[in-house]
């Protein structure tokens, strides 16, 4: 299963950085947000993957019955998809305000920090 | 030494920081008077340090310290010989006339704390300075006199001539620190020492080592920068920017003397050798020619005495580096000579300047009838720059010219330049000294008259200092010169010129000297004249060129970032995104760890579906022309690793996936009704095509690393900890919920921490209205 | 997507919702469920009510700002940790104390913390939708 899903990382990381390397601020939005599912995948799977046997306890046992799958990249991404979550939210909400702002969606046209042109620093002491 | 002297040298290392800090509250309740109290700290030093000057003229050094960093064998420790304790008094004495000083001069300067403050600040740097052992306090000392005298000399910081002086004298001094730094360094990886007194006791071994030259190159390099040799010379008269004190105190005894120290530290262990004895009196001989020719074409009086200054400086290390044993003495007599005749006549022009409103030599003329008193330590100090019996400067110069000699065609020349810079000196020293108070009256701005106690105690008792010194040359000899001559030759010698001339070749160049001085005084404003169209037709000197450089270091800075930090976020990604995959793939090609090929592995039909779902999700999201199609592939891609998780036996993740995909596309599509999707991909079919190989080949080096990674043995420890834990010791069944909230509670802690901070974040996006008239000058015209 | 039919089941549906995100909170530590599922349920009721009904009914049933939830939360989660100190092990060690209702309940600081990440995601999220979906309307 594991090169299988190494072979969807890569598509899921080829997708998702072709749609972050656009001008257009919707796509790299839409490209932050694969990615996330991108990296989340990968940390699933150097845990290693076991097919369908979630690791929760048995009621009359002290410890799990057998091979589960690993439970620590599980709560490593279960806080990450949230986390993401709310980053994908604040970018999304920074972008339709930046929209707002300046009525533009295109990267090039957020000139605002870094301002073609910029004088020189003063020379004088 | 005595153990329980210790603490009390200790104390005098940091009592000047303590008064720095004390300073600004004292000036507060007291006024200008609190100088009378802040004089007690180098007064206290002063005295200290005296109660060592019968050990140490008995032969002895003495050291102490504490460890500082045990593990780097870093210490705080001190080494007192003779040369060290001559510049301690020096420091705290003159310090302390300084410091009442500059309650006169500064009397109601609204910052008049803080200058306070700075100055003692630099007098514990330049004390600790003196009496390092260990390098790198000595370093550090050393850069902290670079830093307070920044803060000093730009003490005015209004105005924009004193920021530049400050700044240059900062960036010289500060970058001759560094090249010290590395002396050190390489003197410690070429004998081992890592402290002046282990360094003293290793004898020929650093002169011997390969490294030697390199070593004393950056040496020289720290001590020419500070002390202004030319043509490093340029900050030192710029400095001049700084409050008469300050010129008084860093330009006479203190700062520049750094520079002057270090060589004479090092001439035992350093000097005798050829190259010593050709690049320092090379470089001090035209120091010393080129300050005076500057000097002669100054009018301004503290101009031409930094001027002559920086010929001094020059002189001294001319005769340190002669490497004869009297003309080490001749460097000590004239190293202590010169701090008390120019600190006294440095405080005179600042009195002259305070009480007459200019400094300009050809608007002064006549004042002293109105200043007697300060016109009589002017008189003093200049008999002792000129070398007249009976003072010091005598003494010093004498000793010179005994040391010089004509034995060889070297010392010929040597002895030429030396007569003629001391000429020029002469000329300079007495025009300070005389033309402001003789001749003609002029007037002045203010109407000159004597200034209060505290202006005119300091050059009294500094002028008196060179007559009375001479006169009992005896003593200043055994317990100042000999012990410090000692130090400097590295072995036991003896002065003993005393102020009665005798006849012999000494005496008939002093005369020379004097002759030349008067002829040139005479000359003075034909030479001045001259000299400046000399200047004129020059132009260009190693000053303007600092403008230049510093000019040049921003232009190109400011191209640098142009092109590094151009404002397209497409290049920054594209040059991001081909770094990475770039550090994935070079490493794993270059060292051979690409992944095995895998065996061909069974899926079951509802996975590989799932995988195409995916796939098929992702392929439109990329070729998506509407926000609604957008949406809800990327809405499929997500759901379908949801179902990916809860297939491979997690179905917390996968939940939680599912609820978060479907926020998402709510929020989406919210934000989306007013944001349009343009709906076709604007990228120009290159663009597409590059973007599309970076995109490639970072998503292959990802994948090819997971591989990787899924191909090395797994390491199970963490997890079989969990598991076998989870209900034993957390009471928990679900082992991923365990880990959240109870092994990893702490990390969950920070993580909704996070999520509370974005969501205040997204609040305060949101409630920021667009378009306030402040922002957007433009739009509303 | 102000529908009758949507109008009038979205406070049903939420309100269901909102139970199933307790009930999937506190079996978490046993079962799969907990504080981020249980929290990320119930913001999506929230928010689903929201679309249907508009943001003021939602304030209104929600009584406190999603943002002081969200703080509240925070807080909650951080003195559960602290109650570990006074039994002299480290921050955030879990305490399980049994009592009798009846039947034996375990309490214990993990359950706490967890209600504490629940309160936190539901207000955080919470306050993300409606913030949006007021902009949507205004």
């Amino acid at each position: 299963m594991e090169p299988i899903l190494a072979l969807t990382v890569a598509i899921f990381f080829s997708v998702s950085i072709y749609l972050m390397l656009s001008k257009h601020i919707i796509r790299i939005l839409l490209g932050v947000s694969i990615f996330g599912n991108a990296v989340n995948l990968t940390i699933f799977t150097s845990g290693r993957v076991v097919r369908e046997i979630p690791p929760i306890i048995p009621l009359d046992l002290s410890v799990p019955d057998g091979i589960t799958a690993n439970p620590l990249p599980q709560a490593l991404i279960l806080t990450a998809i949230v986390i993401s979550f709310s980053f994908f939210a604040f970018l999304l909400v920074l972008a339709f305000r930046t929209y707002q702002e300046l009525g533009t969606d295109d990267t090039d046209g957020m000139r605002v920090a870094e301002p073609k042109g910029e004088e020189l620093p003063p020379l004088g002491y | 030494m005595a153990a329980d002297g210790q603490w009390l040298t200790f104390l005098a290392l940091i009592l000047p920081f303590l008064g720095a800090a004390a300073a600004p509250p004292l000036v507060r309740a007291f006024g200008h008077n609190a100088a009378w109290i802040l004089a007690l700290v180098p007064a206290f030093l002063f005295y200290h340090f005296a109660g060592f000057l019968g050990i140490i003229a008995g032969g002895q050094a003495v050291s102490g310290g504490y460890r500082w960093i045990e593990s780097l064998s870093v210490d705080f420790s001190w080494y007192l010989d003779g040369l060290s304790l001559t510049f301690a008094l020096l420091i705290s004495g003159i310090g302390t006339l300084i410091v009442l000083y500059s309650g006169g001069y500064l009397k109601d300067h609204p910052h008049l704390g803080r200058f306070f403050s700075f100055i003692l600040m630099f007098m514990g740097a330049m004390q600790g300075l003196v009496v390092a052992d260990s390098f790198l306090m000595l370093f550090v000392f050393w850069e902290l006199t670079s830093i307070a005298s920044f803060l000093l000399i730009g003490f005015d910081h209004r105005r924009e001539a004193a920021r530049r002086a400050a700044l240059q004298a900062l960036i010289v001094t500060g970058a001759g620190g560094l090249a010290l730094l590395a002396g050190l360094l390489v003197i410690t990886l070429a004998t081992g020492a890592n402290s002046l007194s282990a360094l003293l006791q290793s004898g020929d071994a650093l002169r011997q080592a390969p490294l030697y030259l390199t070593a004393l190159l950056l040496v020289l390099g720290g001590a020419f920068t500070k002390s202004a040799q030319f043509p490093l010379h340029f900050w030192l008269p710029n400095a001049m920017e700084a409050p008469t004190p300050v010129s008084a105190y860093l330009h006479s005894a203190t700062m520049v003397k750094a520079g002057v120290y270090l060589l004479m530290r090092l001439n035992p262990v350093m000097g005798d050798t050829v190259l010593w004895e050709t690049i320092l009196p090379i470089f001090g001989g035209t120091t010393l020619i080129v300050g005076t020719l500057l000097a002669l074409r100054q009018t301004d009086l503290k101009l031409m005495l930094a001027y002559t200054t920086v010929a001094s400086l020059g002189l001294l290390v001319m005769l340190t580096g002669f490497g004869s044993e009297i003309a080490i003495e001749a460097a000590v007599l004239y190293l202590v000579a010169h701090s008390m005749f120019k600190g006294a006549l440095f405080m005179v022009a600042g009195s002259v300047d305070h009480e007459t409103g200019t400094r300009d030599i050809t608007k002064l003329g006549g004042i002293g009838r109105a200043m007697p008193i300060t016109f009589a330590a002017a008189v003093l100090a200049a008999l002792s720059m000129g070398g007249l019996p009976p003072f010091f400067g005598f003494l010093a110069k004498e000793e010179i010219y005994a040391g010089l000699g004509f034995g060889s065609n070297w010392s010929t020349l040597v002895t030429l330049v030396a007569l003629l810079g001391n000429a020029l000196m002469f000329a300079i020293g007495f025009a300070v000294a005389l033309k402001p108070f003789t001749g003609r009256f002029i007037a002045t701005p203010k109407t000159a008259h004597e200034g209060p106690v505290l202006l005119w105690l300091g050059p009294v008792v500094l002028a008196l200092c060179g007559l009375l010194t001479a006169i009992f040359s005896e003593i200043s000899h055994r317990f100042i010169s000999t012990p410090m001559a000692s130090a400097v030759a590295g072995e036991s010698v003896s002065v003993s010129i005393s102020v009665i001339p005798h006849v012999g070749l000494p005496l008939l160049l002093s005369l020379a000297t004097i002759g030349l001085g008067i002829i040139l005084y005479l000359a003075i404003d034909r030479g001045r004249a001259a000299m400046a169209s000399l200047l004129a037709a020059i132009g260009w000197g190693p000053d303007r060129g600092f403008d230049q450089f510093v000019r040049g270091a921003v232009r190109i800075s400011a191209a640098i970032t142009a092109i590094v930090q151009n404002g397209r976020l497409d290049i920054y990604m594209t040059v991001t995104f081909i770094f990475l995959a770039a550090a994935l793939l070079v490493p794993m090609i270059g060292f051979g760890e690409l992944p095995e090929m895998p065996a061909f592995v069974a899926m079951h039909f509802y996975e590989a579906t799932i995988l195409v779902i995916a796939i098929i999700g992702l392929a439109a999201v990329v070729y998506a022309r509407d926000r609604l199609t957008a949406i809800v592939s990327l809405g499929i891609q997500g759901f379908a690793v949801a179902l990916l998780f809860m297939l491979l036996g997690a179905p917390d993740l996968s939940f939680t996936q599912f609820m978060v995909e479907t926020l998402s596309v709510v929020i989406l599509a919210l934000v989306m009704t007013r944001l349009r999707l343009s709906p076709a991909d604007h990228r120009p079919l290159g663009q597409k095509t590059l973007d599309f190989s970076v995109a490639s080949l970072c998503g292959a080096a990802l994948g090819l690393l997971l591989l990787r990674i899924t191909q090395v043995p797994f390491d199970p420890v963490l997890s079989e900890f969990f598991a076998a834990n989870s209900r034993v010791i957390a009471h928990g069944r679900n082992i991923v919920n365990v880990i959240i909230v109870d092994f990893r509670g702490l990390d969950t802690l920070g993580e909704i921490a996070v999520v509370m901070i974005a969501g205040l974040a997204i609040l305060a996006l949101v409630r920021i209205r667009a378009g306030r008239p402040a922002d957007k000058p433009v739009k509303e015209a | 997507m102000r529908t009758l039919i949507f109008r009038t089941t979205a406070p049903y549906l939420a309100s269901l919702m909102v139970l199933f995100s307790i009930f999937v909170l506190l079996r978490g530590h046993n079962e799969p469920g907990g504080g981020f599922i249980g929290g990320l349920i119930a913001a999506s009721a929230f928010a689903i009510y929201g679309i249907a009904c508009g943001v003021s009914p939602v304030r209104r049933a929600l009584y406190f700002h999603p943002t002081a939830i969200s703080g509240f939360g925070l807080l909650v989660s951080a003195c559960s940790g602290l109650l570990s100190l006074f039994e002299g092990v480290p921050f955030l060690t879990g305490i399980w104390t049994e009592i009798n209702v009846g039947v034996p309940v375990d309490i214990s600081t993990v359950i706490a913390f967890d209600i504490g990440v629940y309160l936190v995601v539901v207000g955080s999220i919470t306050s993300i939708a409606l913030a949006l979906e007021e902009r949507e309307h205004a």
